[in-house]
């Protein structure tokens, strides 16, 4: 009866400290910098002890607890992706990195390895929930082990969890969200680097223009596109213009009507839209949102339009020489 | 402000000088209809150029000038048209369809000239 009382009281005041602990979060988030030091000083003047003698223990136990953890990451097929020696030598950096930042409670050099590390996994197809996943089971991992160890000390066991628990929640929390900066940094990278691809318009004879377009069309590429070709029609005073839409293997009804609009623009600058190169889903959606045939002027492939750009400007192309 | 509508050769040319209200359009719809069997012309070209907002009244108006020369015996041609001026009016619907346009006026005659001396 007594222990019930006692371990309730026990866990009350884990609860109210766990409180604390979150306003001190939230001082330290509203900071952001070095001067927390002397509030977590404050705090884990005690839990420093515990925590040099948990890191001590996992320190001990590095292969059998590291082995333990290659093991849960399999088990639940994490990081498929990856060979076993790969998951293993991952592991094994994750492991020490992850002790160092509970020992030091200095995360910047963890946050640097899991920027790095998602740098070289995220290529391979890993994805968020895995690496969560995998921080989470050391976690988990460390936490089995330390039971096992102070099974006989409950109040030392929670005094070792209340040591661990926010060391190791801010870590999990630090990985999961390098991963993601990460993550975010690669698809701003690749969206600026198709804004820069975008299509150029070529002048391939006096008055002839090709638009070559490749990939795929959001709205805003449209746009962009439209205000390029309009532009160059007016500068190289284009009479026909080439689309080619060979490389757009689809298009969503908002693009389509967009280059539907993009040729009758054209026409009102007085100049004739040849589009090349139609896919079959592409037609169908064209079809679909009933377009003006009459406004379309189609030819199959880039060749047979540039033919009839020719024709429409009145060139004649005829070989010189027979070809030897 | 009054469109001015010159005689060049055999085509009427009316270049709109800045944005026009609608009484003005509607003056210069009148004019060139009376002028273009007055000079028997054969074609008009209307510059719109000068023009960098073109609304639906506007648009409306050119569509039928246009057809109105078109029943007086005669074409017309619009030019000059700005790349963001085209834009915004085929977002709005408004694509002058059946009617004749080219980049400036150069072009306009270029392609009137073209035409002409093939059906002459």
């Amino acid at each position: 009866m007594v222990f019930t009382i006692k371990s309730l009281s026990d866990s009350h005041r884990r609860f109210a400290r766990k409180r604390t602990i979150c306003a001190q979060e939230k001082i330290f988030m509203a900071k952001r910098d070095s001067t927390t030091t002397d509030l977590e000083l404050k705090r884990t003047e005690e839990p420093s002890e515990l925590l040099r003698e948990l890191v001590a223990h996992l320190r001990q136990n590095r292969t059998q607890l590291r082995e333990e953890w290659v093991v849960r990451i399999s088990e639940t097929r994490l990081l498929t992706a990856m060979t076993k020696e790969e998951i293993f030598a991952e592991a094994t950096s994750v492991y020490d990195s992850y002790v160092e930042a509970l020992e030091t409670e200095a995360f910047e050099a963890l946050q640097a390895y899991a920027r790095n590390l998602s740098e070289r996994i995220i290529p391979r197809g890993v994805e968020t929930h895995e690496v969560v996943g995998i921080v989470l089971l050391l976690r988990d991992v460390l936490a089995r082990s330390l039971f096992a160890k102070y099974q006989t000390d409950f109040k030392k066991l929670n005094r070792i969890l209340d040591a661990y628990e926010p060391a190791a929640n801010r870590i999990a929390n630090t990985v999961a969200v390098g991963f993601v900066q990460e993550r975010e940094r690669v698809i701003r990278q690749q969206q600026e680097a198709i804004r820069e691809l975008s299509t150029p318009v070529l002048q391939v004879r006096e008055r002839l223009l090709i638009l070559p377009i490749i990939g795929v069309i959001d709205p805003q590429r449209a746009r962009q596109l439209t205000e390029q070709l309009l532009r160059g029609i007016r500068t190289n005073r284009a009479k026909v213009v080439v689309i080619d839409i060979t490389g757009v293997a689809a298009m969503d009804v908002t693009v389509a009507n967009h280059l539907v609009q993009t040729v009758e623009a054209s026409r009102l600058l007085g100049a004739t839209v040849i589009v090349t190169g139609l896919s079959p889903e592409i037609a169908q959606t064209l079809v679909t949102i009933g377009v003006d045939l009459g406004k379309m002027n189609t030819v199959g492939d880039l060749q047979g339009g540039i033919e009839q750009a020719e024709r429409l400007l009145g060139y004649k192309v005829a070989s010189i020489a027979e070809p030897r | 402000m009054e469109v001015p509508i010159l005689k060049q050769g055999a085509f009427l040319i009316a270049t709109f000088q800045a944005a026009l209200s609608d009484a003005d359009l509607n003056q210069l719809r009148m004019g060139l209809v009376q002028q273009v069997v007055k000079f028997r012309s054969r074609a008009v070209i209307v510059d719109v150029t000068a023009m960098d907002v073109m609304d639906s009244f506007a648009s409306r108006t050119l569509r039928e000038i246009a057809h109105m020369i078109r029943l007086r015996g005669a074409e017309t041609v619009i030019v000059g048209i700005q790349p963001e001026v085209a834009f915004a009016m085929v977002q709005l619907g408004l694509t002058l369809e059946g009617v004749a346009t080219a980049l400036d006026l150069e072009e306009g005659l270029a392609y009137l000239n073209e035409k002409f001396k093939i059906t002459n």
